[in-house]
């Protein structure tokens, strides 16, 4: 759906300025109650896809890293590395999602990355989220495009991002919304003169970035409101870590559980960026790992039956490289490890070709080669999850390998 | 010209902003650079043309700048803007004076806000120390986070106090430009003093300088790891690592070139990153948590030949490797077209005229990277004071924040500047806290959200209504001399202060609205005496509507 088509429907309902849009809380709640959802989850700075799911089977992989290589499983030792089929083996700080792997709604994609070979964190996030590896004019991103193939509908909450900013992915004509936080997505006025007020100053022209926003963000406060969704508590005993991966998790799932009509959601997290001291079992990384787990596995939990609808989708913008760099950490590579959970996912795999960590088996000499083009991973979710072609998400590339086999 | 000839002007401008549409038949514009055919929207109205450079040249107006700079001329003022150390300054500094971490060294902010002991936190779980004993031996405002919060509000009271208003927006340039993330480890410690030391001091002065001195302080040292780099199979010798092999780290390296100098697109390869970071080794820190000194360390360095761009550096140079570097990055065309591309991203538009970035870069080449050329080449430009730049950039959440005080003519002290600090950090702008190395973007669709425009209404809500603590507002001053018993009058008056008129039509029509609301324009008890306008909440209305979020 285009923002036209919303704003005309959603200018009815400035007629009670005051009240909620109920006939649009009624729309969204009966037409998707059990709707595809679609979680995509950054790791921004790059993460060391070698430590999250570690090659062990790999000869080169503890002589390229002296001391910060993970030691392989050993039964009955639970701060060793986890095997998961004999080669590659989970992060031990990655426990919480082995229950997830077991019961086959995890599944690994490695070796995963994009074509183009840029070191930049900048334009590596650009192109990912953009969807075109070097191509920086493409305005809007890869999930805005998903969202627009998707069936129209009058909801203002369709693809919500938790954080600071709309990101690259979710830019473009969608009216896609960027907030820290639910709880504080409300207006702070004890009267409703300001809040009318302001409605009525943004409701007045839509030809403007800002008051095409500003329109939005009145219809979306009050579904919210009427929604009660921040009250919303953790289902299935579920807890999420602390920090705010956690709360963004937590706060996508109280949103699919208020039915507010979500499609797809949105959420960084930080840190990964580990050119010194990024340890081993324990350290740096592990601790950005253990946060990042518990918040998966506490959303799977969560969610209960209801994660049959709903794909969580990891991505980083590349991985880092197979050396060690001069100070215990890594420098910036190229493939790393992807995550796809839930839904119709085939799990307990490790999916994609194995490049090899040899010399020469190693991209540019130094970094895991790309065996999958991320967009081959995206499109197939969007495709087997959300039932959208990949053509248009992709504008300019066909697939030149047969599908990851990742759905049932 | 007519009020409805203006207002229709305004909407103009606004409906007309984001790409730069230059207008079609205008005169193309003469002697300019072999870039595009450069066309150039008409000139701003007179009237616009202060209001446009007190939005751009600093962080807006407050109650009759405008008057103050039409009495001294706009071209004076300006040039005297470029010239801060011209402007008396005093009072910001006695408000600064409690602020008292902005002015320490490194090594006496080290030893003032000691790193917390890490047994603390065990000793308070396992019952041998109270919590009230924890606090006296380790009080909030001894703690390291302090000199953050501090050089926060410092940073919030100069951009709303200080009479050299440009200098204040080019350090905030600058830091972004050369971004340190204040809560990555040591870095801490050394903020204050890379800001005051580094950004502040030059960023009037030449580019190189600045990429000279960020190079070698221990902010970016640390921040972006090159303290740590040595060459290859170097054993370190003392401290908790000793015995330990260390060797190359390109994360500076590849970012003084992506991000300090040519640009992503600068014409660097992977070969490039790992011979400037090979020239910069032993580029490091003394001692950094008792001294935190630049220093370097020749038994790390690579003493090998290294080729940049092509530049041979012979084997042997010890710290001038990383000198010569500099040289050959700052006197590189790709480094002057990025810089002059930022430069007008931040002054001009957010996709900034190919000619004017063109006539900047070649001010840069001429110059040897004057940042005070670049600058006038930028305010005496046609794309500068074209209808197209007007108002055509929001305002990042630091810059809302700064100008909703300047237009409201509050005063602020150092305690006040804590919380507006707070706000913009709300509003998606925490300040010295950008984790990545690109700093805070400078593009409209970076701040345009729905969690921060509502956001932006409840900060204008909360401080018009006088709920900011130690922000004195006085909105019924800001009416002074309108007949309170006519709300039109009021309101007039209001625009006038606080946006100096220039609205849309259709804004000012939805604030005629509210004027008839009982909540705004209350009667006097008996219905028979004057209204009385709930100037407070008009002025809300008008910081939080679309025009204000625009410069």
């Amino acid at each position: 759906m285009n923002r036209r088509i919303f704003l005309k429907s959603g200018a009815c309902s400035l007629v009670a300025l005051a009240g909620p849009p109920r006939f649009l809380l009624r729309t969204a709640a009966a037409a998707d109650a059990r709707g595809k959802v679609l979680v995509a989850v950054f790791q921004r700075g790059a993460v060391d896809g070698l430590s999250m799911v570690v090659p062990h089977g790999d000869p080169a992989y503890a002589t390229a890293r002296p001391t910060i290589a993970l030691k392989p499983p050993k039964r009955g030792e639970g701060d060793r590395a986890l095997d998961l089929d004999g080669f590659f083996e989970l992060h031990p700080a990655l426990a919480p999602l082995v229950p997830l792997w077991e019961n086959r709604s995890l599944a690994v994609v490695h070796a995963c990355g994009s074509p183009d070979t840029t070191r930049s964190h900048f334009d590596a996030q650009d192109y990912m989220e953009s969807g075109t590896p070097g191509v920086k004019a493409t305005p809007d991103g890869w999930l805005a495009r998903a969202v627009k193939a998707l069936p129209a509908k009058p909801a203002p909450f369709r693809a919500v991002a938790l954080g600071r900013a709309l990101p690259r992915a979710l830019q473009g004509d969608t009216g896609a919304i960027a907030m820290q936080s639910i709880d504080r997505f409300d207006m702070r006025a004890a009267d409703t003169t300001a809040r009318g007020g302001f409605e009525a100053l943004y409701a007045r022209t839509v030809s403007d970035v800002l008051s095409g926003t500003g329109y939005q963000t009145f219809e979306a406060m009050k579904m919210l409101q009427s929604a009660n969704a921040s009250r919303i508590p953790p289902a299935n005993g579920a807890e999420y870590p602390r920090g705010q991966f956690g709360a963004a998790m937590r706060q996508v799932a109280q949103l699919i559980k208020a039915s507010v009509g979500l499609e797809v959601a949105f959420a960084d997290t930080q840190g990964w960026d580990t050119h010194v001291g990024q340890g081993a079992e324990q350290g740096q990384l592990a601790a950005r790992l253990r946060e990042f787990a518990g918040a998966l596995a506490a959303f799977a939990q969560d969610l209960g039956d209801r994660m049959a609808d709903v794909v969580v989708l990891t991505m980083s913008e590349f991985g880092r490289t197979i050396g060690e760099n001069g100070n215990r950490g890594t420098d910036h590579g190229h493939a790393t490890a992807m995550l796809a959970l839930g839904g119709g996912v085939r799990g307990g795999r490790v999916y994609g070709r194995w490049p090899g960590l040899g010399r020469e088996q190693r991209f540019e000499d130094r970094d895991l080669a790309v065996t999958t083009d991320f967009r081959a991973l995206f499109g197939e979710v969007a495709a087997r999850h959300l039932g959208i072609p990949s053509a248009p998400l992709f504008p300019g590339w066909k697939a030149s390998q047969p599908p990851l086999g990742l759905f049932a | 010209m007519t009020w409805l000839g203006l207002a229709l002007l305004t909407l103009g401008a606004l409906t007309g902003c984001g790409a730069p549409a230059f207008g079609a038949g205008a005169a193309p514009l003469t002697g300019a650079a072999p870039a595009e055919a450069p066309r150039v929207a008409p000139p701003l109205a007179e009237g616009r043309r202060i209001l446009h450079v007190l939005n751009r040249v600093g962080f807006g107006p407050r109650p009759g700048d405008v008057e103050r700079v039409r009495a001294v001329g706009l071209e004076a003022w300006i040039d005297r803007q470029l010239h801060p150390e011209t402007i008396d300054d005093r009072a910001t500094e006695r408000a600064l004076a409690e602020l008292a971490s902005i002015r320490l060294s490194i090594p006496e902010a080290l030893r003032e806000y000691p790193r917390p002991d890490p047994g603390l936190r065990e000793k308070l779980q396992n019952g041998q120390m109270t919590r009230a004993e924890m606090l006296e031996t380790f009080p909030p405002e001894k703690r390291p986070f302090r000199i953050a919060a501090e050089l926060q509000a410092a940073k919030t009271l100069r951009a709303i106090e200080s009479e050299r208003q440009l200098q204040e927006v080019m350090v905030d340039f600058w830091f972004n430009h050369f971004n340190v993330f204040a809560e990555k480890g040591d870095v801490r410690w050394y903020v204050s003093a890379y800001e005051r030391d580094v950004i502040r001091p030059k960023a009037l002065g030449r580019f190189p300088d600045l990429v000279r001195a960020s190079a070698r302080h221990p902010a970016m040292l640390f921040y972006l790891d090159n303290w740590l780099s040595a060459r290859p199979e170097f054993i370190v010798p003392v401290g908790p690592n000793k015995g330990r092999k260390a060797g190359l780290n390109e994360n500076y390296a590849r970012e003084l070139m992506e991000l300090h100098t040519l640009g992503v697109d600068g014409g660097y390869t992977q070969t490039d990153v790992t011979e400037v970071a090979r020239a910069f080794t032993g580029w490091s820190i003394d001692r950094p948590q008792v001294e935190g000194r630049f220093v370097f360390r020749p038994r790390m360095h690579d003493t090998g030949e290294k080729v940049v761009l092509g530049h041979r550096i012979p084997a042997g140079g010890g710290q001038d490797d990383g000198e010569r570097v500099l040289e050959i990055l700052t006197h590189h065309p790709s480094t002057a077209r990025f810089i002059a591309t930022k430069l007008v991203r931040r002054f001009v538009a957010d996709t900034p005229p190919p000619a004017l970035v063109a006539r900047v870069a070649a001010t840069y080449l001429e110059t040897e990277g004057d940042i005070r050329s670049m600058l006038r080449a930028i305010f005496s430009s046609p794309e500068f004071y074209g209808e197209d730049a007007y108002q055509a950039k929001v305002k990042k959440p630091f810059e809302f924040v700064a100008s909703a005080v300047r237009a409201l003519g509050a005063t602020v002290d150092a305690q006040a500047a804590f919380g507006l600090a707070r706000a913009s950090a709300e509003i998606g702008e925490p300040l010295y806290q950008a984790q990545p190395p690109t700093g805070y973007p400078d593009r409209a669709e970076a701040w345009v959200t729905s969690g921060a425009l509502l956001a932006r209404m409840n900060f204008a809500l909360a401080l018009a209504s006088g709920r900011y603590p130690r922000v004195s507002v006085d909105p019924g001053a800001l009416v002074a001399g309108a007949d309170p018993r006519s709300p039109d009058a009021v309101l007039d008056r209001l625009l006038a202060v606080l946006v100096g008129g220039q609205t849309s039509a259709e804004t000012r029509a939805v604030l005629a609205a509210q004027l008839a609301n009982p909540e705004i324009t209350r009667l006097s008890p008996d219905d028979r005496g004057p209204a009385n306008t709930d100037v407070a909440k008009l002025a809300a209305l008008v910081l939080g509507s679309p025009e204000f979020q625009r410069r």
